[in-house]
Formats: structure tokens, sequence, C-alpha cells
């Protein structure tokens, strides 16, 4: 079991954490103005890249609170986490 | 004193002892051909099958299958060989139950023995909630002419006398659906007897050999870039499971799939314990006994994108507590291997066996963990779409926009298992 650095209360096991997908999907910023093809890219699709990979965590079991992370999907292995609000030190 | 006969005897089976011996010829190993009709990517269950219907149904055999590893070494060897078709929808049931009835007559199909045992499967419901669904899901069963029955804790008893049917645990079992004819097959030789037929047939296996780019033209793709060198093709279809984003991307084609692990392990190899297979949702796990004695088991997906081939040990520890509580007569066997397997998850929780926005490029993924018992049903479906340039009644639903168009097929909580 691997452990997450949760950037409020360190380094806790990977059971604390609730996954939630891809980081920065952003809501539309004029809903009304989307089409049906927006609609399905805001929805449905995300990204899914073989390495590194941007995406949300949540310490369900700990400070409840929301943060992004780098993690690469074939090792697994956390390179960064950082605040919801940062845009992290990763490139884009 | 009369003579009482003594008691029939029989000596215990060796576990294992009656598998069959693999004929002499299995499939040719060709260098790649410059070009090919078709060029289906990825030489799993799903790509073999389809290669085989090609040629079967369809005559079309300048076909090459390419493996970027060995034949089948991939989801096809790890996964738990469930073969049912209880899907709620009409759309997932037209397409899982035509691949059952294609497993019915499969072993004569392809003359190779897939030891398909047809032990039935048992979905354990556990709560007043899980009792209503599974009502209805038999009910929508039987109305697609699907075998499905409601069986009460006695009954489930009877079909399987070792699930704790006591109402002194946390989630009793209040009933279960039961689908008699649901089964297993053993994956390896349902792949080798596949990779068999379409070898003979003239079609290429060729395996050590990566896609790892393609060749447009306009709105075509007139060859894929190999670690063996370019080869041109006439039409491309990808069957490629947990690496369909991989190659997708390089297509510039968005797909709406995600890849996570998906676990599996298996005990040691235990006398016949365990005579159907049975499944639960709530508390999931699902068992069954393969043709050896070991215990197969499984749970649902590791909540992260993955690609490593592995998952996270409490994702077994909870399985194992879930198998522990449903059969105590578990808890002395011992964990032999666990594995991994890459499953590719839709939004909907159904598959994508469609066309795409490239005049010549057709798409197989998204299977999550259904895929293997589809294997004849979508090789056979996916192959008509090949050939005609248009689906097959069974995967016209199946389409990439649906998630543009809303036409979803909304099996996630439906489907009978948790993706």
């Amino acid at each position: 079991m691997q452990l997450i650095e949760c950037p409020w209360c360190g380094p806790r096991e990977e059971i604390e954490f609730h996954y939630g997908g891809q980081a920065h999907v952003a809501y539309p910023q004029d809903p009304a103005a989307l089409d049906d093809r927006e609609w399905a890219e805001y929805l449905f699709f995300r990204d899914n890249p073989k390495g590194l990979f941007r995406e949300r965590w949540s310490h369900a079991a700990g400070c409840r609170r929301w943060f992004n992370a780098e993690r690469d999907t074939v090792t697994y292995q956390f390179t960064t986490v950082y605040a919801p609000q940062e845009k992290g030190t990763v490139t884009p | 004193m009369p003579h009482t006969p003594a008691p029939e005897t029989k000596s215990p089976r060796t576990p294992g002892a009656d598998l069959p011996e693999h004929p002499d010829f299995l499939w040719r190993s060709p260098e790649p051909k410059k070009s090919y009709d078709v060029v289906i990517v990825g030489g799993g269950g799903h790509g073999l099958a389809t290669a085989h219907y090609l040629a079967q149904n369809h005559g079309i055999t300048n076909v090459a299958v390419l493996e970027k590893g060995w034949l089948a070494g991939g989801n096809m060897a790890r996964n738990t060989t469930l073969i049912r078709s209880n899907y709620l929808w009409d759309e997932s049931a037209g397409i899982y139950e035509h691949s059952l009835k294609l497993w019915e007559g499969l072993e004569e199909d392809l003359g190779y023995p897939i030891l398909f045992s047809q032990r039935g499967v048992l979905n354990l419901a556990h709560t007043l909630q899980d009792v209503r669904d599974s009502v209805r899901r038999v009910e929508a069963n039987r109305l697609n002419g699907i075998d499905a029955e409601w069986v009460e804790p006695d009954e489930v008893r009877k079909i399987c006398p070792i699930v704790n049917t006591s109402t002194d645990i946390r989630y009793p079992v209040l009933g279960a659906t039961y689908q008699p004819r649901a089964g297993i097959a053993k994956h390896d030789y349902v792949a080798w007897g596949f990779a068999r037929r379409a070898s003979e047939a003239g079609v290429d296996l060729i395996q050590d050999c990566e896609v790892t780019d393609f060749i447009r033209e306009g709105n075509r793709v007139v060859g894929v870039r190999t670690t063996k060198g370019d080869i041109a093709c006439g039409q491309v279809a990808l069957a490629s499971a947990g690496s369909t984003s991989v190659l997708t991307d390089k297509l510039g084609l968005r797909v709406p799939i995600q890849s996570h692990p998906l676990q599996a392990l298996v005990s040691e190899l235990l006398e016949p314990v365990h005579p159907t297979i049975v499944m639960s949702n709530a508390v999931h796990v699902y068992v069954s006994q393969a043709h050896k004695g070991e215990l197969v088991m499984g749970a649902g997906v590791d909540s992260y994108n993955g690609y490593g081939q592995r998952g996270a040990f409490h994702i077994i520890e909870r399985q194992m507590a879930a198998a522990v509580e449903l059969f105590p007569v578990f808890a002395r066997a011992h964990l032999l291997r666990t594995w991994g397997g890459i499953v590719d998850v839709t939004p909907d929780a159904s598959p994508i066996v469609s066309k795409t926005p490239y005049d010549n490029v057709y798409l197989n993924c998204g299977w999550g963990t259904g895929g293997f018992k589809a294997t004849p049903g979508v090789g056979w479906t996916f192959a008509h779409t090949i050939a005609h340039d248009e689906p097959h009644q069974y995967n016209a639903p199946f389409t990439l926009d649906r998630f543009v168009t809303g036409r979803l097929v909304d099996e996630h909580g439906a489907a009978a298992v948790a993706h």
C-alpha cells in the first residue's frame, strides 16, 4: 500500500484517499453556448494518458479536503501534490 | 443375513487430469507482408475472434493481427473467464446473448476443446433494493428470451451449499438471480482455438509487433507504423482493450474511456467444492472454481487510472473479507496468485463497437470488466462491421457518438456487477 502526501496532513496511507479523476476540468464559462459535442466533451471525455497524469484526490478519511496530484499511470508513483487553486509545478 | 451391496465408491478425481492435449498445429508465425486488406491491432480474444469470423463468415483472409506482446497475453490471460448474458438493457442482452449462443457451439466451430462448462451463475441480493433490482432484471432477461430465475435463500443453498445463507451476517443473502446457461471456459484454449482457425484460413498472426503510429491520407489510414516496419492496409480495426487510448491519441481521436487496473486471484487447488458461479455486488466478490480446482475470484476495478497491470493490495484485502463472510469454508484456503489486467471503462459501462470519423478505421473498446464473455459475439459483429462498413444489428447501439447524442446504454448498476 502506498503513502500519498496530503498537502495539509502529510503522508497517509492510500486507503484514506478517494480518487476524483482528471484535474483542471473547468465548468463551462458560458454553459448555454455549448453545443452537444462540447457538452459531451465536458461530461464524458477525459484524458487517459499512459504516463504522467494530473488528477484530483480527496483525503476522505482525514482532513476531507480536495487536492491535485501528478501521478504516473504506469508506476502509480506520485510526482507532486498541490492545492486545488494552484496550477502545480508541473508543465501542462 | 441379506447381502448388502457395498456403497458405490468413486476414486477421487485428480483435478486437471482430464484437461485435453493440444493438437500439433496451433498457428503459423509469419513475417508481416507489405500490405493487407485488413489490419487488426490487438491479438487478444477480440482481435483473434474478429479475424476468425472475417475469414469464416465473410471470406476475408488477407488479414494481419498485430500483437505488441505475445498472443492473448494481455487481458485474455488475466480475466476470470465468466460467461453470462443476464444484463438489463435490450441492447446489452442482444450482444451478450448472441455471444452466449456462439459459446454454446464454439467447441465444434473451432474444432478445439475450450472446456465450456455451463454451471450457472448466482447473483446474490443482500438488501431489499437488491431484491427489487434483481427481480426486475430477471423479468427483463425473460422478455429477451434469456434464461433467468429468481431463487430464494433455501434454493441458493441447494445450488451452492457452501454459501453462507445464515441471517446472522452483516449482509444476509435475501435471494439471488440464477442464469443456468452461464458458465466458464478455459480462456487460453479459447484464444488458441480462434488463433488456430484464423491461421489455418490464411490470417497472419504477428506477435512482438507494436503499432507505434498510423500513416494517414486525409480521412483514411493507409498504413500502420510498427516495430517490424510499415504495413499498408485497406482497413484498420482497433481491438486493443487497455491500450486503446494510446492508439487513438495517435489518431487524434478522442475516446471516452478510462483505463483502470482490475485485479483477480486464485487459491491453491482444492477438491470440487463450488459447483456454480457466485457473484455479489453488495459485498463485492465473485467466485468460481476452475477446472483444475483453483477458486478464481475477482471484484471491482481499482479506483484510479492505471496501465501498470497490477493494483493495490487493500482492494484484495476487502475482497477476501467479503469472500470469507460469504463462504466461511474459504477461511483456511491459501491464496496462490494475484494479478491485474487493464480494463477500459466507458461512462455508461457499455462497450464501443463502432465506425469512427475515419473512413476505414473501426473501433472495439470500452468492454470494462465484461470483455471475455463477449469474445465470440464481438468477433462476429465486429467482423460484420468491417466487412460491410456498417454495424451489425447487435453492435449498432454501441456507437462512439452515443455520448454526444445521449443514447447511452447505461449498464452501471444494472449490469449485475459493479465496474
